[in-house]
């Protein structure tokens, strides 16, 4: 298909596609010439020269016993270059000598080069070494072995690399590019299926673990995706409506399924996929998390009641008291974040231990009650006549304020 | 503000020939030598064009070749023809024509270079623009930039040099002076006057532990906020307090700026909000003027003015928006955790707050920088701290960060303790139970037993935590430390401190074994002036953050120095640890 002229000019021309003209307004000629000149002394400094193979280049290994320099013949110019004298100090390190095998030499100038990157012609012999040989090679040069993995992983050479790795008894990093493979795969199906067959690879047995459980999630997201989706276009479910969902469950990290479930999946029994209780014991999720999780679904649904649910608890005389894994401080903190009533922080703002902490709370969330209780037992009558200017006129607060100054019988102490 | 410099501190050099020469060469390359005469920036997507040569200005990335290798390729298939040129920048890289030979088109382009290495982002700051030299460098362990390094350097030398002294901590530093030092051989050396004296090369994973630290000073804060990009910061219409975006330049040449972008927040405010009172007062003068006085004052005060009222009103925008942004994060607490992890102190309350944070799905950059934090100051995590917290951070935010969290380890920046190490938490519980005093004793008595972890016992021989025997007045600061409000010196400006003082490593033997060494100090040209001596320029080789620059900045002026920073690219905390995420294709 071809494009017409005009076609391309505002293709060019529209506002995305801005090109950017050499409109130099100082293009005076001599100061280019001058600059070109400079130009010209820097390229020299900095070009690289092809035909100098043999100036050696850095070889720090820094490596401790073991380490290599890269060839005899960079041994042999370092002692060339010690007769010559240096125009500036080098830095005085020990170079250790590598063992001078005849097979160690001629495979050694393969992976000389520039900054220990391979040439290009070296690069096409190293691909035709049998494999057997090259990773042998690697193996006891560090860098070059370094440079090699970076160039593979850079080329997406993942069958060259996994080979590598195996050969080098590194199963754990075989293991976790293989794995990494399933970011590619845009398919669920295919992705929970390429999951499971993640799990007989030779992780450590903590990180199968993990992987175990990232399978089993992504089965059971599969599951919960179909049927809410189903729920949704029916629309006789009624979080559905109220609340659309503004993305799908696939692929979200465990947490964030656990609130999905927490917000449209609340009361549902133990047995469905759905249920946070399920995914809660499937998932071996601790208490704190649950319950930060189940706070912060119930919260955003203005759910007060189950919220006050979470907290209950039975000692063993049979009295109820809140419990919390979560400081109350945090609680009213997430509560207020959700837009929870005052009446609700109220509740719970007075569940906070520290005095001054619950004195804090209350003046900021404004729960009057807690301040002017407060003050009360203090018996700091001029705090509590300051703080009737603080609560609304003619409200029930003030007048408790009022109630409570004119009471002869409370013994104020200023 | 700005604390006035020492009357006998020397003047910068002028850095704004490397800009000029940068440019001039790029436009002889792209007008003369490959006849371009538009640029649009690489998009990887299909190009359009009936152009008969398309030309790539690139950084050598395997990605960006491979692009252009589909470019070529999809205009093989209806068969068009034409010239295709790649300009590589700085230079090329033999991966990259590896790449181009596999995908059979090397024969069908031209490659070029434009060794451009250096772009002056302020008066005192280069950068080379390479981000990608900490992951390449550091995770990789792939050498490709040192020669790049080693020819920044040599450009510098060439137009500022000669240099009298080298130092240098890190085995990247070490490689990047050894080729600088090959260059020199190779070339000319023209004897000219020094405008630079001596140089500090330094590797960032000497220190981690500073470009982990939440910045407080007015120019970190912003980078870490809204992201500098090379000099430039686009502010939104949150700040500007209108419908739109605006893009800035942040140099010394915003005269508001440079008066508070080293400043500690806390002291911003104030600042801005008595240069707005002296505005007013300066617009006020115009009622009671006559005619002539009106005119004069149009055309000599009224557009600086004008300046100034916008600049000042971008930054009181700017600061707003960082007082809304960090009050809602519960900033206060989150800076509490790190001074506790810094200084050593309540362990414990310190992974529950993580932990919490984990939990909270609050930010998975941020968690992970409170992970990473904790591991470098503790020496590791204890195996079960470390198991759990992970399996919680791959709950919360997906358990692809397996691969995360290889990197991390590879890298030292969040390991497990190796038996023998777990002394560090017996030393902390013992800590909390004495005073400060007591502790020392005690650590040294320990240290026979085992292996003690070494960011506190760096931290203790360069007094990296100062004592808070009193309130620490950030309006004027006594140290570096005011950086992070008082809490931690930056090590490495510490470390820059110290071995300027004693003119190289002399007396720091202890230290730089516990930074696993690869310490150098070179003379290389002693008939250097003494005014030139005082001018430093500081390379950070993995990236440096505007705190440091700070830092570095408040250091020059208490000591009568001029530091240039030399970055490989601006970093923060941000920026180090998206490098180091594995969880994307």
């Amino acid at each position: 298909m071809i494009k017409s002229k005009v076609d391309e000019e505002d293709y060019w021309h529209s506002s995305k596609f801005k090109a950017f003209t050499f409109d130099d307004e100082d293009d005076e000629l001599s100061r280019l010439k001058e600059s070109r000149q400079a130009v010209n002394n820097i390229r020299r400094l900095v070009e690289e020269d092809d035909d100098e193979d043999d100036v050696e280049k850095v070889s720090w290994s820094g490596e401790p016993v073991g380490s290599i320099s890269w060839s005899v013949k960079e041994t042999a110019a370092s002692s060339q270059r010690a007769d010559r004298e240096p125009a500036f100090p080098k830095i005085s390190t020990v170079t250790p000598s590598i063992s001078r095998s005849q097979s160690g030499y001629s495979l050694s100038s393969l992976f000389k080069g520039e900054d220990g990157h391979m040439t290009q012609i070296d690069r096409s012999l190293i691909m035709t070494l049998c494999k057997e040989v090259l990773f042998r090679e690697l193996e006891s040069r560090q860098t070059a072995l370094r440079h090699f993995i970076h160039y593979l992983s850079e080329t997406q050479n993942q069958r060259l690399l996994l080979e590598l790795h195996r050969a080098l008894g590194r199963a754990e990093d075989a293991a976790l590019l293989q794995y990494k493979e399933h970011l590619s795969i845009t398919d669920e199906n295919k992705r929970r299926d390429f999951l499971k067959n993640c799990l007989s690879l030779p992780f450590s047995a903590e990180d199968l673990a993990h992987v175990q459980d990232h399978y089993t999630l992504l089965e059971r997201q599969i599951i919960i995706e179909v049927t809410d989706r189903q729920a949704e276009r029916g629309g006789k479910v009624e979080i559905f409506q109220k609340f659309p969902r503004k993305a799908l469950i696939l692929n979200m990290p465990l947490i964030t399924t656990l609130y999905y479930c927490c917000f449209y999946h609340y009361a549902e029994p133990e047995g469905t996929f759905s249920s946070p209780l399920n995914i809660r014991q499937t998932f071996k999720i601790s208490e704190k998390q649950y319950f930060v999780t189940a706070l912060a679904a119930r919260a955003k649904l203005k759910a007060w009641l189950d919220v006050d649910a979470l907290f209950a608890s039975r000692n063993w005389l049979g009295f109820t008291r809140k419990k919390s894994p979560l400081s109350f401080q945090r609680v009213v903190d997430i509560l207020q974040k959700n837009s929870a009533p005052t009446h609700v922080l109220q509740d719970y703002v007075a569940l906070v231990d520290d005095g001054e902490l619950r004195l804090t709370l209350a003046q900021k969330h404004k729960c009057h009650n807690i301040v002017i209780n407060t003050y009360r037992d203090m018996k700091d009558r001029q705090l509590l006549l300051g703080y009737r200017g603080k609560v609304v006129r003619g409200s029930v607060e003030e007048r408790k304020i009022d109630d409570l100054l004119s009471n002869p019988q409370i013994r104020w102490k200023n | 503000m700005a604390h006035s410099a020492r009357r006998d501190s020397p003047e910068l050099p002028d850095f704004s020939i490397l800009k000029r020469l940068a440019r001039d060469q790029l436009i002889y390359l792209l007008e003369q030598q490959h006849e371009v005469d538009k640029l649009y920036k690489v998009e990887h997507k299909p190009v359009i064009s009936t152009s008969d040569q398309l030309c790539f200005l690139i950084r050598p990335r395997i990605q960006t070749v491979k692009w252009i290798c589909d470019v070529v390729n999809a205009d093989k298939v209806p068969g068009k023809s034409r010239r295709y040129k790649i300009i590589f920048t700085p230079q090329k890289f033999y991966a990259c024509e590896a790449v181009l030979e596999e995908q059979g088109i090397f024969g069908d382009v031209t490659i070029d270079e434009w060794p451009f290495y250096l772009l002056p982002l302020d008066d005192d700051i280069i950068s080379l623009e390479l981000p990608e030299f900490f992951q390449d460098n550091f995770l990789a362990g792939d050498q490709r930039w040192v020669r790049t390094a080693g020819s920044a350097l040599h450009l510098l030398y060439s137009l500022y040099g000669p240099f009298s002294k080298v130092y240098g901590i890190g085995r990247c530093s070490k490689m990047a002076y050894e080729s600088w030092r090959e260059q020199v051989e190779e070339g000319e050396q023209k004897a000219r006057q020094a405008e630079i004296g001596n140089v500090f090369l330094i590797d960032r994973d000497v220190d981690f532990v500073t470009p982990l630290c939440s910045q407080v000073v007015y120019e970190g804060l912003v980078d870490d906020i809204f992201r500098i990009k090379c000099g430039c910061v686009e502010f939104g219409p949150d700040v500007t307090s209108s419908d739109k975006s605006v893009k800035v330049m942040l140099n010394s040449q915003d005269k508001v700026f440079s008066e508070i972008r080293n400043e500690h927040f806390s002291n911003v405010f104030g600042f801005l909000s008595q240069k707005a009172r002296n505005l007013q007062t300066a617009y006020d003068k115009r009622r009671g003027m006559d005619i002539k006085q009106m005119k004069a004052f149009v055309s000599e005060e009224l557009k600086g003015l004008k300046q100034e009222h916008r600049l000042l009103s971008l930054h009181i925008g700017a600061s707003e928006s960082i007082m809304k942004k960090k009050t809602k994060q519960d900033f206060q607490e989150l800076l509490k955790t790190e001074h506790l992890l810094l200084e050593g102190f309540e362990i414990r309350e310190c992974i529950s707050y993580i932990e919490e944070h984990i939990n909270r799905q609050v930010s998975m950059v941020e968690s992970l920088r409170l992970l990473c934090l904790l591991s470098i100051t503790e020496n590791g995590l204890l195996p079960k701290d470390y198991r759990s917290l992970k399996a919680q951070y791959l709950q919360s935010y997906g358990v692809d960060h397996l691969l995360t969290f290889s990197n991390l380890r590879q890298l030292g920046l969040l390991v497990e303790q190796q038996p023998g190490e777990t002394l560090t938490v017996m030393e902390s519980k013992v800590g909390k139970l004495v005073n400060d005093k007591t502790a020392g004793k005690l650590t040294d008595a320990f240290s026979s037993l085992a292996k003690k972890s070494n960011f506190r016992a760096l931290s203790r021989k360069l007094n990296l935590v100062p004592k808070m025997d009193e309130e620490y007045d950030l309006r004027v600061p006594r140290d570096m430390a005011y950086i992070f409000s008082g809490a931690y010196i930056p090590l490495s400006c510490k470390l820059i401190e110290q071995v300027l003082e004693r003119d190289g490593w002399m007396g720091l033997e202890e230290v730089t074994r516990l930074l696993n060494g690869h310490e150098f100090a070179v003379t290389v040209d002693s008939k250097g002036k003494n005014d030139t001596q005082r001018i430093i320029l500081v390379m950070f080789l993995g990236g440096c953050t505007y705190s440091e620059i700070s830092a570095l900045r408040f250091l020059g002026r208490e000591k009568g120095y001029k530091f240039i920073v030399v970055t490989t690219a601006i970093t923060n905390s941000s920026r180090l640890l998206e490098a180091l995420l594995g969880n994307h294709v």
